[in-house]
């Protein structure tokens, strides 16, 4: 069974307003347990509303929402069990720290679920090890961390939930390659440890060919596409079209197809690329 | 030969923290900034760059050393007015950037603080918001415009100082891919018709390919300072300091490891193509 559903999601903002704006527009989507999503769309594609749809923040203007086959707003009393199913991380979240220490705010997601202090304790360490913070830090306060640091344990406070689902919005921005290499590693190692579906928005197709199962691709308010990074890459033509950017290497093993070279159109890293053309190589040698 | 328009010699650099130790960040580190320049710094986070940049309009002042900007030492107090006329700076953050309500007023605000004539206000606005593409937004509110925008309008408050070099300081950090392209093609721009300097720091290798001259700075000291082409060619020096190089300069160096005969100063997917329709065919 899938783990979120959306059938015929729709929203827009300020309705019956001059301002009228459909943000989302008919999303139907499912996904599966486990599944590892990269989310990408240019700014105002609708990606951001549409995930803050999935943990419950917005109430859809049309269609349905289901988690674990369950109806989201069916009964508007229990959307909170749902926001404990489904974890956001926004965009910059070190900006949302607020305790006196990481052990308090880390705790503070656990807290409001209600469990007990030793259940707490158990999750704080856990998600702390987890984005690879050091125990010293646990009892300093987060406003004397770097940044990196600081976003890490915002993300630990989102993982101290144990959620289902795991949402990242751009959990790399502003970081240097090394910074992003490391946080991205983190969330590819949690998810293989605790098979936890994790959705990603990301603007770096190169970043998403890497690291994700599936792509989503979300233009004009509409699923433009979604697939395996295979389906979605073949189709790199269509997807610069809506003005997104491709993978360099794409690019160049698309060139080299169109000048009639036997590679594949659709590769996506460099490793694939360098032995598509050392096979190419070898064909001619021999 | 041109001018220097920056000439950092021997600077040291030193912050103390909390518990009152002395942390370096740079130590007799000598660089120079040639006008009509476009340079690209890149180094990991920490390593000195954002740092070095604040020396250069004078917002730090070395510890030991001397900056020359634009003829004027950043010691000397006096000067620090024309050199942050001289040299502009645009930051990460554009929200953080933007101080009016209306965008030509936000461009005008440095000019009104220099105290230039109000008709020639209107006129350096125009011009500036012009050469960021921006015009048909100058009665617009800042908070409503996309990100590149935003960038692009603190930029041309910057332009209307009429600098002659301009620091940008991670300007695509937090922009969208299409919001970084406008970013970098206006900074481009800038430099082929109206001459100006560009000092650009930035994480994007790409961003970095198109300049005239990238500086690799780790560890508070500079490990390359040559072309694109030169600096990129050393893949595995590059990604022990944390970096990356672009996909074609990547893809070319699997290649040579693997025993083919392709050259090492590939940067552009251009020249990627090119070179290996040349082996292929």
């Amino acid at each position: 069974m899938s783990v979120i559903k959306t059938e015929g999601l729709t929203h827009v903002y300020s309705m019956g307003t001059p301002f009228q704006k459909i943000a989302v527009e008919d999303v139907n989507l499912e996904i599966n347990e486990g599944e590892f999503i990269g989310l990408i769309g240019h700014t105002g594609s609708g990606k951001s509303t549409l995930i803050q749809h999935l943990n419950g923040l917005l109430e859809p203007t049309e269609g349905r929402i289901y988690i674990d086959g369950e109806d989201m707003w069916a009964d508007k009393s229990k959307i909170r069990d749902f926001r404990f199913k489904v974890g956001l991380v926004f965009q910059y979240p070190e900006y949302q720290l607020f305790e006196e220490t990481v052990y308090k705010d880390i705790a503070f997601g656990p807290k409001n679920m209600g469990l007990d202090e030793k259940e707490i304790e158990k999750r704080v360490f856990e998600s702390a090890i987890a984005v690879g913070l050091a125990p010293e830090l646990i009892e300093k306060s987060p406003f004397e961390l770097s940044g990196g640091q600081k976003r890490r344990v915002a993300i630990a406070g989102v993982l101290a939930m144990e959620p289902r689902v795991l949402i990242l919005d751009e959990p790399t921005a502003g970081l240097d390659p090394y910074g992003r290499e490391v946080i991205l590693n983190l969330i590819k190692k949690y998810h293989e440890e605790k098979n936890k579906t994790i959705i990603w928005v990301s603007h770096s197709m190169e970043d998403i060919a890497r690291f994700a199962e599936k792509v989503l691709v979300m233009n004009e308010s509409k699923v433009f596409s979604f697939g395996t990074v295979e389906e979605v890459f073949r189709n790199n033509k269509e997807i610069e079209n809506i003005g997104l950017s491709i993978p360099q290497i794409t690019k160049i093993c698309r060139s080299l197809s169109e000048k009639g070279f036997d590679i594949d159109s659709g590769i996506f890293n460099v490793e694939a690329a360098r032995d598509s053309i050392l096979k190419l190589l070898k064909k001619k040698e021999g | 030969m041109a001018n220097n328009i920056i000439d950092a010699k021997k600077l040291s650099f030193a912050y103390i923290d909390e518990d009152g130790k002395n942390i370096d960040v740079f130590k007799n580190l000598s660089i120079s900034i040639k006008e009509g320049e476009l340079v690209a710094v890149l180094g990991h986070n920490g390593s000195g760059k954002s740092t070095l940049a604040k020396h250069f309009n004078a917002i730090l002042i070395p510890n030991e050393g001397d900056c020359i900007v634009a003829g004027y030492n950043t010691k000397d107090e006096d000067s620090v007015y024309d050199i942050r006329q001289n040299v502009g700076m645009v930051f990460q953050n554009p929200d953080n950037q933007i101080v009016a309500t209306v965008v030509e007023e936000d461009v005008a605000f440095a000019l009104e603080n220099m105290g230039v004539p109000s008709a020639e206000i209107r006129q350096r606005v125009d011009e500036a918001l012009e050469a960021v593409r921006m015009e048909k937004y100058k009665l617009h509110a800042p908070h409503r415009l996309s990100g590149g925008q935003k960038q692009r309008i603190a930029i041309a408050g910057i332009i209307a100082m009429r600098p002659k070099c301009i620091i940008l300081d991670e300007p695509t950090a937090m922009l969208d891919p299409r919001g970084r392209k406008e970013v970098m093609e206006t900074i481009k721009m800038l430099r082929e018709k109206y001459h100006i300097t560009i000092v650009i720091i930035t994480h994007y290798m790409d961003e970095a390919a198109q300049c005239d001259r990238v500086v690799v700075i780790d560890k508070g000291k500079i490990l390359y300072n040559a072309t694109p082409k030169e600096v990129f060619s050393h893949v595995e020096e590059i990604k022990k300091v944390g970096l990356d190089v672009p996909q074609a300069t990547e893809l070319a160096y699997e290649l040579r490891k693997a025993g083919v005969k392709i050259r090492s100063d590939i940067i552009t997917e251009e020249e990627c193509v090119e070179e290996l329709a040349k082996l292929l065919s």
